[in-house]
């Protein structure tokens, strides 16, 4: 057994354990319907965290997906129900805005040296600032498209996989390949590892930094979209606290908060697990809402002393060092 | 210092005073709020308490600079605090729910900024014995201090009457109102604690190179633990100060997204968020330039709305003067001007 799947394999062990305990506690929690819609009612988020991964994994941090989504829902309302654009133009005007918004931060972190927590707060502050600016009022979009395209679904036994859920299992997939088998994954990787080696080994620090926060710039705009199309309307005090939710996901994915160590997949587990503590509370009824905060907080913390634990046990020579 | 020998003196002397650019700043907002509000500056006294735009100001402001307080300590050390907004929430609830519990209010004081403290020395625990990265260390208690404050308020606003509690944001004393006085208070400690004895050196010593003093016989763990307990406490007077401004306690909003302006506002004061050389007054101007600002759209009638943005726009000119790698292309040119 490798060791290095062990953080992967405790997150996958966690959920499979809390899964057949709901299954227990309520006798219709383990049906494909259950699943189908845990897959739903989170997938803008598990869009957004892919991208959350790809910048953790690089040893950054981007805080402004958030508001990010928000603009999305503001933006898409204002053009389709406004302006009377078709929403395809309207989504690939939003999905450029939202890469060239991720371009820009990463831009500024690669060449003017800024911490990239503070400079995607400013981009948090901007986005949500822009969207505020936009409107203030929750705008209803009834276009035809967005009935149809959330009608579209494929039937699985008793549930239905509807069209957000497979557009975030496809990116979660496209990530996977992304990070694990091309190129540009290493080089993230690498930079994650030691960004001062990556570019003495002649590492694209540059291109790979800026490529990082566009990707997760797309992606949010992407995960905007689908929660445009999951709300059927725009709000730009929309998604408030989403940039939490998905780090929370990557680090209970087992990524490490420091880059360089993670896997997309593991991520994926860390939302399922998000979405099986809301649907134990949405089952339970009696449990109020504010325990999902405190079960994700304590899990965060486990999981990350966790990881601190096995990153002491790994290299016995820091020890020493570490205890300072 | 070879940087600065390169500038013409003029610059020099400017850039050698600590905080010239601050207080431009504020100087430059204070000019723009009086531009659009005339009487900005107008000061009356009622009731034997002042009132006016700038005291308002220095009120509205107070939590924020209440945070910043112990937030720029924390940054010194190189680290951060998400959890401060949660503490705020947990400080509150804690208020507001033993007042109505019929406790006095100095008791129920003392316990809110207990509460603060606990959630403090937690944060002090993870990074300094367990050394979890701040940010996340943090970020645990971010998540699930908003629960923990739910859970005391069992998820109701809670609303109390308590004329003694609510005289911590609604009196005076020598014409100031009570936050103002606070925060002088709260200041004075603070400077104290860092200035008249060796602790800021210590903490500088930490923020810039943590295991070096840690060989010379600085005991980091210990000052880490300190300055995270301070930002708790802090917190927590500023939760207290919240819930009895608004004679209420909201786990779900009290203090919502104030850690980022703590942040912001020490940010502004020039300390680096790696750490190292802080100004714990720069830093409460650096609060008070984001809360005129606030004040300053209010006045003006533009909408609330444009508030974020020009946060974020002031957030951004401030990181591009601050940048390292601006600076180095500013004094390149400067230095090859000379040479030709």
């Amino acid at each position: 057994m490798n060791r290095r799947f062990l953080p992967l394999l405790m997150t996958t062990s966690v959920f499979v354990l809390g899964y057949l305990f709901c299954s227990f506690e309520f006798h219709n929690f383990a049906t494909v319907r259950v699943i189908c819609n845990l897959l739903t009612d989170n997938a803008f988020l598990g869009i957004v965290a892919v991208g959350m991964t790809f910048v953790i994994l690089s040893g950054g941090i981007d805080l402004s997906v958030g508001s990010v989504i928000a603009f999305t829902t503001v933006f898409l309302a204002i053009t389709i129900e406004q302006l009377s654009l078709p929403p395809v133009l309207a989504f690939a005007m939003i999905l450029v805005i939202g890469a060239a918004f991720g371009a820009a931060m990463g831009a500024c972190i690669h060449y003017l040296k800024i911490p990239a927590f503070i400079i995607t707060l400013a981009g948090m502050f901007l986005a949500r600032g822009l969207s505020f600016l936009l409107t203030t009022d929750s705008i209803p979009v009834n276009h035809p498209l967005y009935s149809t395209l959330n009608d579209v679904s494929i039937p699985i036994l008793s549930g239905r996989l509807s069209l957000i859920a497979i557009v975030m299992l496809l990116v979660f997939v496209a990530g996977g390949i992304l990070a694990h088998q091309t190129r540009f994954g290493t080089n993230v990787f690498a930079l994650g590892g030691n960004l001062t080696s990556a570019q003495l080994m002649g590492v694209p620090v540059g291109r790979t930094m800026i490529l990082i926060y566009t990707l997760s710039g797309f992606l949010s705009a992407l995960a905007g979209i689908v929660f445009s199309l999951y709300t059927s309307a725009g709000y730009s005090l929309a998604a408030t606290g989403t940039e939490m939710d998905a780090i929370a996901a990557v680090v209970i994915g087992g990524t490490l908060l420091t880059g360089g160590y993670g896997y997309v997949f593991g991520t994926f587990v860390g939302i399922l697990i998000q979405g099986l503590i809301q649907t134990f509370i949405t089952f339970d009824g009696t449990l109020s809402s504010w325990w999902t905060k405190i079960a994700v907080g304590v899990l965060l913390f486990a999981f990350i002393g966790f990881q601190r634990l096995l990153l002491i046990f790994w290299s016995p020579r820091n020890r020493s060092a570490e205890s300072m | 210092m070879t940087s600065l020998l390169t500038l013409p003196t003029s610059t020099r002397r400017l850039v050698g005073i600590k905080g010239i650019p601050q207080i431009i700043g504020l100087g430059l907002v204070l000019l723009i709020d009086w531009l659009v509000s005339p009487q900005f500056f107008t000061l009356r006294m009622q009731d034997g308490r002042l009132f006016g735009s700038l005291i308002d100001v220095l009120n509205r402001g107070a939590p924020v600079t209440l945070l910043s307080l112990g937030m720029v300590l924390v940054i010194a050390t190189g680290g951060i605090d998400l959890s401060v907004g949660a503490v705020i929430a947990i400080a509150g609830a804690t208020a507001a729910t033993l007042i109505n519990a019929g406790l006095p209010v100095v008791v129920v004081v003392a316990l809110a900024l207990a509460a603060g403290v606990a959630c403090g020395l937690w944060n002090g625990l993870l990074v300094s014995l367990m050394r979890i990265q701040p940010i996340v260390a943090t970020l645990t208690l971010m998540v699930a201090g908003r629960g923990v404050a739910q859970l005391i308020t069992e998820g109701r606003i809670i609303t109390f009457v308590d004329p003694h509690l609510a005289a911590i944001a609604g009196g005076s004393f020598l014409g100031l109102p009570m936050p103002v006085v606070i925060i002088i208070g709260m200041l004075a400690i603070t400077l104290l604690l860092v200035r008249a004895t060796a602790l800021g050196l210590l903490i500088e010593a930490v923020g810039i190179n943590r295991r070096s003093s840690a060989y010379a016989g600085v005991n980091t763990q210990m000052i880490i633990m300190l300055v995270y307990v301070w930002a708790g406490l802090c917190a927590a007077v500023a939760g207290v100060v919240l819930t009895a401004d608004i004679k209420a306690a909201d786990a779900n909003n009290a203090g919502l997204w104030m850690e980022l302006d703590a942040i912001l506002a020490v940010v502004i004061g020039g300390t680096s968020l790696l750490g190292g050389r802080f100004s714990v007054v720069m830093a409460v101007l650096g609060a008070l330039i984001i809360q005129a600002m606030n004040t300053g759209i209010l006045l003006s009638g533009f909408k609330p709305e444009l508030n974020l943005i020009v946060k974020s726009v002031v957030v951004l000119i401030i990181l591009f003067v601050q940048s390292p790698a601006l600076k180095g292309i500013y004094l390149h040119a400067r230095s090859r001007r000379i040479v030709s």
